[in-house]
């Protein structure tokens, strides 16, 4: 098959720095072992083997081990019809490795989404900033630990992101409720303790409030006016 | 240096502060994410001198649903609606080419049945017709030409009624299931389709008689944003894009699926890409739709009400949910529902990247799972995404207007841009 002949050449060329080629449902995958020099190995991928079309890169966030990044290079060879991976890993002390936007000019923006969900960043890379997010949104969505159901951020004279006025009352599960998490992992807990969410939780009839009311609530669940 | 960069930072957060020599009086235009020629909400913003574009920079995101996030949190069969609202103009495509990532990963996308297949292609096909339908419409009312798009929005009405037969929803169809699809073709169905094929093509040619060889059209498109070869492939284009400027790769010929290596049909290529040719071949990629599913039509196993009794998904319980009247009074196909509906099916740990000849491009799924019955990631590769990234080289140097021609032509859609 084509794609195994290229890349057996590309083994050839950089010896130990690629693994031997992995075959999965016919498609070839290489490891390349130094994320520093991804750079060079796409270069002569493209103007040696003549792998013209960067197809796809992603990027994996391996939570928990060590590297904790893994970056996915989807290249095809129009000429030869052939498809080829190749991946890197880099450690999450690091975080960045260096730009292929060289090689192919489609990598800019594949490269900045990579930056904007995850927080790696490529080096050389003509104008790494947010692409889906706005510019100072001060997370990473993709990460593992970055949760479902998202964090509040303040878009300031643009949007808010407070939960809103009716979320949990009078006909709806209390945000935060103490089984909503399990029933629903997409609940928006409010991580703001703020005095409408303090005081609509206490109303629930099952959480003590801190005090006494100083008078008797009628019925739990309708909001103070 | 400061005044300037005021007038970039008025114009909203989000742009780049670029160290730009803003010479004479530069005048930067912001084409918001609402706008009657930006197709969906792409925010382009312009930098102009005079009436000639100097800088584009476009700003997406403003449809970012968090897609690929929420795939690592449910099984395989939950996804499919979402990959509806991917690119939702053409949601049975988009069902078919993820069916088709899922089976490749596990390892049985060659043992679907040939009437699946067939079902699937016309699926495709029609899909292919309804998006280039809207993308000719709309291209031709964003440069006045009002009549088109009523004329192809009738013909779309038909194969939403097609759609609803077959799926039960015009829009958000979310046919197609892992091993199959989720229902076979309703009596009539096939000869419906048939009927459709015939009307249509005359459409085409009442479209074509209005646009093709209009002055003010071809005054409006020709020469305007021509893409090179080298250019096309290096940033990534593809479907009627990339072809418009002559590169012959369409995935069905380069790899094809389902039955495509069956099929006849030709493959439309540009000769100069511009706008213009972006149009034409997608008037021809419709043409050539229509023959593949006539194609489809007369060689349907099963026969067109499926008095064979072929099988449309395949027939493994840990894939499929087994029939219901099984379900019901059997142990094991309840043991595989089961499974099925609250774990997923059990994907092999491994990865596989799928791309499918969308109507907008290769709409590719890479899949990378640890076992089990939900991706460990699944990123999708959406066409519009890539072309979209060929604003900034493309627009400058032509003048506001053409900006127009140029959406138009690329025809994306935010749905799988930002996903």
């Amino acid at each position: 098959m084509a794609a195994i002949d290229l890349a057996k050449q590309l083994k050839d060329k950089f010896g130990d720095l690629i693994s031997d080629p992995a075959e999965f449902r016919d498609e070839v995958t290489l490891k390349v072992a130094d994320a520093e020099r991804i750079a060079e190995v796409c270069d002569f991928a493209k103007k040696s083997l003549g792998f013209n079309m960067l197809v796809d890169l992603s990027s994996i966030d391996n939570y928990g081990e060590d590297p904790r990044w893994t970056l996915v290079y989807e290249l095809y060879h129009m000429e030869q019809k052939a498809h080829l991976r190749l991946k890197t890993d880099v450690s999450e002390e690091k975080s960045e490795l260096p730009t292929i936007v060289n090689v192919w000019r489609t990598a800019n923006w594949h490269e900045r989404e990579i930056y904007d969900m995850m927080g790696i960043r490529f080096r050389g890379h003509p104008d790494l900033r947010r692409i889906l997010m706005w510019d100072g949104y001060p997370y990473f969505p993709l990460r593992k630990d970055f949760p479902l159901a998202g964090k509040p951020t303040e878009l300031p004279e643009v949007a808010f992101t407070k939960p809103a006025p009716l979320e949990g009352g009078p006909f709806v599960t209390v945000p935060g409720g103490k089984d909503s998490l399990a029933r629903e992992p997409r609940v928006r807990v409010p991580l703001t303790e703020s005095v409408e969410t303090v005081s609509r939780l206490e109303r629930r009839l099952d959480v003590k409030p801190a005090h006494e009311p100083d008078q008797p609530q009628p019925n739990a669940a309708m909001p103070k006016s | 240096m400061a005044a300037e960069d005021a007038k970039l930072h008025a114009v909203g957060p989000g742009v780049a502060q670029q160290q730009s020599e803003l010479e004479g009086e530069q005048m930067v235009l912001n084409m918001g994410p609402s706008h009657p020629a930006t197709h969906g909400v792409l925010r382009l913003v312009l930098e102009l001198d005079g009436e000639i574009i100097t800088k584009a920079i476009p700003d997406v995101g403003y449809l970012h649903r968090g897609d690929e996030k929420i795939a690592e949190n449910m099984t395989y069969t939950q996804f499919i609606p979402y990959t509806d609202r991917l690119d939702y103009l053409s949601p049975l495509a988009n069902n078919v080419a993820y069916a088709l990532a899922v089976e490749k990963l596990m390892g049985i996308d060659k043992a679907l049945p040939p009437r699946c297949q067939y079902i699937r292609v016309i699926c495709c096909e029609l899909a292919r017709i309804s998006s280039h339908l809207l993308g000719v419409g709309c291209f031709g009312m964003d440069l006045g030409a009002l009549t088109v798009f009523m004329h192809t929005f009738t013909e779309r009405e038909k194969i939403y009624n097609l759609a609803e037969s077959l799926t039960g929803a015009r829009f958000t169809t979310s046919y197609t299931r892992i091993g199959g699809v989720s229902r076979d073709t309703p009596n009539g169905w096939i000869a419906a389709v048939g009927k459709f094929c015939d009307e249509v093509v005359t459409n085409f040619d009442e479209s074509e008689t209005l646009l093709t060889r209009n002055r003010i059209f071809v005054d409006r498109t020709r020469d305007v944003g021509i893409i090179s070869k080298e250019d096309a492939i290096d940033y990534g284009l593809t479907g009627p894009n990339l072809r418009g400027s002559g590169v012959d790769y369409d995935v069905r010929k380069a790899k094809p699926y389902l039955i495509y290596d069956q099929l006849e049909f030709d493959v439309a290529l540009g000769s100069v890409g511009d706008c213009y040719d972006r149009y034409l071949v997608r008037m021809e990629e419709m043409r050539q739709s229509v023959r593949i599913i006539r194609q489809c039509l007369k060689n349907i196993p099963g026969g067109a009400n499926n008095e064979g009794n072929e099988p449309v998904r395949v027939n493994d319980g840990k894939v499929t949910l087994p029939a219901k009247d099984k379900v019901m009074s059997s142990m094991e196909e309840l043991i595989h529902h089961f499974i099925n509906v609250t774990q997923g099916v059990n994907a092999p740990v491994g990865e596989v990247y799928f791309g499918a000849e969308n109507p907008k491009g290769e709409l590719g799924f890479y899949i990378n799972s640890r076992g089990g019955g939900t991706p460990y990631r699944m990123k999708i590769r959406g066409p519009s995404f890539c072309n979209l990234s060929i604003l900034p080289h493309l627009v400058p140097g032509n003048m506001l207007s053409d900006v127009v021609s140029i959406l138009g032509s690329l025809d994306f859609v935010m749905g799988e841009c930002d996903r």
